[in-house]
């Protein structure tokens, strides 16, 4: 084990430990979600390990495990634990010493929860840190202090504000082998902060690390004492982050229709942004039929108000049709409504993009068909720069429009992450194949607004007793991107 | 600003909730498992939330070893009874009518047969387009990596390398015929977020993870509850009461017991924070090989 670690004292250890009084605290906590950006020579793994380490969530048996592991296959020199071992959890990846996928962990201290989606670095894996980074709060960008900021660095970054995540963390590590020196740091410090700069990140922090013997990680080291920051933990402790929501905008995407008796028609769903009253007036998209809230319907009983991310269920004062796929919000205060946008995408498929195809998009609970009807350019990751381009390979990021068949409720993503964001998926393997971030919509002269083929079922004199297989029918269709109205 | 805040509770209920009405949207035929568990307990309890005041619009289905501790299936009755689930129950009767057990054949055989290959066999039968599992992320190694929608092949198997990406709250649930998801509400929930959450909802939870006096011998260095008379018979003049509680539940001669006094869940919680072994250590069959579970997942296993 490394010299200089002093474990903290544990939560709730010891006699006399009152742990209800302990549970009832641990209940108010808040939850953080964080990425980590780096490649293996950075530390990342130890950085985590670390973490996780001296918030106590290695358990002894885990630590055996690794002390086992360490010897067989660990990188770490002879008698010391190797962090990234705890990690790196699939067998093939143990053996490469690289992390392939997304890894999620977890730790918490007195003040808040974590969660921590570990992601490789290299520029093969962009599309594993693009699905770490899609929940992130906050994102760690570790450097090698000796290397600077380097190409690595400045792709992460990139798509660290392309994922439109608020806060980032530069953790400058390995500065044991710089002798701590401020100048290192200042210089290292400085460079980036031009380049968040350029990006338009604001709220950057940067912190001089010794993931391997925890210099500034979860105490402040004293071998440190020019820098003025807080430790690491006690950071992303206290960040605060609860104004990093669209509280602005409300947007409730139905998700599902809750009948279970003629006297109650209920829609299910988690309010994307906003908040929402009893009382409040809403709009139904795409029908743009107007009603008031009549109750906001939980398990627990109905409440007052409710807002992002909450899961509950809307009943209206008016009887309107409204399913799936459609979204409620307030009539003063539109999403965009179209079918033509422009976006950014990241091709996640090791299959190149065949603009041939019709893709399934699915943005929020609506699905529709969709192709891509234009590039505009690529971005080539490393220096930002834009490249022209016919199709994306795996990994390769760029503007594009997109047309779909259904109409779709969005907002722009930077504004507001839960309405701006969508997955394209093959129509042929089903694989998630790219994600977009919306930009805006296109042109209003190329919305046509068809109206949608009408099965008028009285009309056309079925009886009631078909009504059910003929919905279940449209439902398949609807699936498939294709919509019918069915009236009864 | 502090009025529209959630607690990291809060954040995970709501978080599950979302999951598990986009499967019942999307999917035509879709399942919960359920293992009688802790973590099952409050998986289920989140369903019902999901669709109060209406009724949970799938079924609940519990693979039944026939090794299963007494009490979790008199637990799983009155509660699936209680609460108006309907549910299933399956078992591989062959395999079964056939003598296999752990005791005879092994952690591994008894395993593959009574667990592995009668779930899949249940799945095939009933034509299930999801399942729901309680697995959680921080339990084990492989299965920090797993998808909230874990995709199957046709042959029920999980490709680690091959996964689909997962963004946001975005699920990609199109499968073609015969292949399947798995999906696994609580896979952000840490075992001290069950045990809070349970608390704090008041959920019904199997008497076993309580600390009592129990008939216990000692198998391989595990404390092995003797539940009922198929205890080998040479081990029999070796019980001995012993006040112990289950930290995970499952075929009663694979499952140690651990020595406690706790009897109520903040006991428990003081236990396991202070306690210096993680969970699953109590579980025989993840010590099978090395990546064992991962290996068992790629095979079917949840």
């Amino acid at each position: 084990m490394t010299k200089d670690i002093t474990p903290l004292p544990r939560e709730g250890q010891g006699s006399g430990v009152d742990i209800k009084a302990f549970l009832d605290a641990d209940e108010r906590k808040s939850l953080l979600r964080l990425l980590t950006a780096g490649s293996v020579d950075d530390g990342k793994s130890t950085l985590i390990g670390r973490l996780l380490f001296d918030s106590k969530k290695l358990y002894e048996d885990q630590l055996q495990a690794l002390e086992r592991d360490s010897k067989r296959v660990g990188n770490a020199g002879a008698g010391e634990i190797d962090y990234a071992l705890l990690l790196d959890g699939l067998k093939a990846e143990r053996e490469e010493g690289i992390t392939i996928d997304v890894a999620y962990r977890y730790f918490s201290t007195n003040l808040r929860k974590f969660i921590i989606a570990d992601t490789p670095g290299h520029e093969q894996y962009t599309r594993n840190m693009i699905t770490g980074g899609s929940t992130a709060n906050l994102a760690i960008i570790l450097v090698d202090a000796r290397m600077g900021v380097i190409t690595q660095t400045r792709r992460h970054t990139f798509l660290v504000s392309l994922l439109g995540i608020k806060h980032i963390v530069l953790a400058v590590n390995k500065m044991d082998l710089v002798d701590f020196s401020e100048e290192v740091f200042n210089k290292i410090k400085n460079e980036y902060l031009e380049l968040t700069n350029q990006l338009g990140i604001e709220d950057v922090t940067c912190f001089p690390l010794s993931a391997k013997e925890g210099d500034n990680v979860v105490k402040k080291s004293d071998r440190t004492p020019w820098f003025e920051g807080t430790s690491l933990l006690q950071f992303l402790e206290t960040v605060p982050i609860d104004q990093d929501r669209n509280m602005q905008d409300f947007r409730f995407p139905v998700q599902y229709v809750l009948r279970p008796n003629l006297d109650f028609r209920g829609f299910s769903g988690k309010v994307a942004s906003g908040v929402i009253r009893k009382g409040d007036e809403i709009m139904a998209l795409p029908s743009r039929k107007t009603s008031r809230v009549k109750s906001i319907v939980t398990y627990e009983g109905e409440l007052e108000y409710a807002f992002c991310p909450q899961c509950v269920t809307i009943t209206l004062e008016d009887e309107i049709d409204i399913s799936r796929g459609e979204m409620l919000v307030k009539p003063d205060n539109l999403p965009f409504v179209g079918r033509h946008l422009q976006t950014k995408l990241v091709w996640m498929d090791e299959e190149p993009m065949d603009c041939s195809k019709q893709f399934f998009l699915k943005a929020n609970t609506n699905t529709t068909r969709a192709t891509i009807s234009a590039i505009d350019y690529r971005i080539d990751v490393n220096t930002m720069e834009r490249l022209e381009g016919k199709e994306f390979k795996l990994n390769e990021i760029g503007q594009v429009q997109i047309t779909t068949a259904k109409t779709l409720f969005f907002d722009e993503y930077k504004k507001n992450r839960a309405t701006g964001a969508f997955i394209l998926i093959d129509p042929i393997t089903n694989n998630t194949c790219a994600v977009g971030m919306i930009e805006k919509p296109l042109a209003e002269e190329d919305l046509l607004h068809e109206e949608l083929p009408t099965l008028d079922l009285p009309k056309l004199g079925i009886a009631p007793e078909h009504y059910e297989a003929i919905e279940k029918a449209v439902k398949e269709l609807s699936k498939q991107g294709i919509e019918v109205k069915i009236i009864k | 600003m502090e009025e529209y805040r959630l607690s990291h509770l809060q954040e995970l209920e709501a978080e599950s909730i979302h999951i598990i009405r986009e499967v019942a949207a999307e999917f035509e035929n879709p399942v919960m498992l359920y293992s009688i568990g802790k973590d099952s307990s409050v998986m289920v309890r989140l369903a019902e939330k999901a669709f109060a005041p209406g009724k949970v619009p799938f079924p609940l289905m519990h693979i039944d070893s026939k090794w299963k501790f007494r009490e979790m299936i008199e637990f799983r009755d009155s509660y699936a009874k209680e609460h108006g689930w309907n549910l299933i129950v399956e078992s591989n009767m062959e395999a079964f009518k056939a003598g296999v057990g752990p005791f005879t054949h092994g952690s591994k055989v008894h395993t593959d047969l009574m667990k592995t290959k009668a779930l899949l066999d249940a799945l095939n039968k009933w034509k299930f387009d999801a399942a729901f599992g309680g697995a959680r992320r921080d339990e084990e190694k492989s299965r920090a990596k797993e998808r909230i929608f874990s995709f199957r092949d046709q042959f029920n198997q999980w490709d680690p390398k091959n996964q689909r990406p997962e963004l946001w709250d975005i699920y990609n649930s199109r499968i073609h015929k015969g292949e399947s998801i798995r999906v696994f509400p609580l896979s952000n929930w840490t075992e001290l977020d069950i045990w809070q959450y349970i608390r704090l909802e008041n959920i019904p939870i199997v008497p076993l993870y309580f600390a009592k006096e129990r008939p216990c011998v000692e198998i391989d260095g595990n404390l092995i509850m003797a539940d009922d008379d198929r205890l080998p018979k040479e081990l029999v003049p070796k019980i001995h009461m012993r006040m112990v509680r289950f930290r995970t539940l499952g075929c009663w001669p694979l499952t140690g017991a651990v020595e406690s006094n706790a009897t109520t869940i903040e006991e428990i919680v003081e236990e396991m924070m202070t306690t210096t072994k993680s969970e699953r250590t109590t579980r025989v069959i993840d010590f099978d090989q090395e990546a064992s579970m991962e290996q068992k997942k790629r095979e079917g296993y949840f």
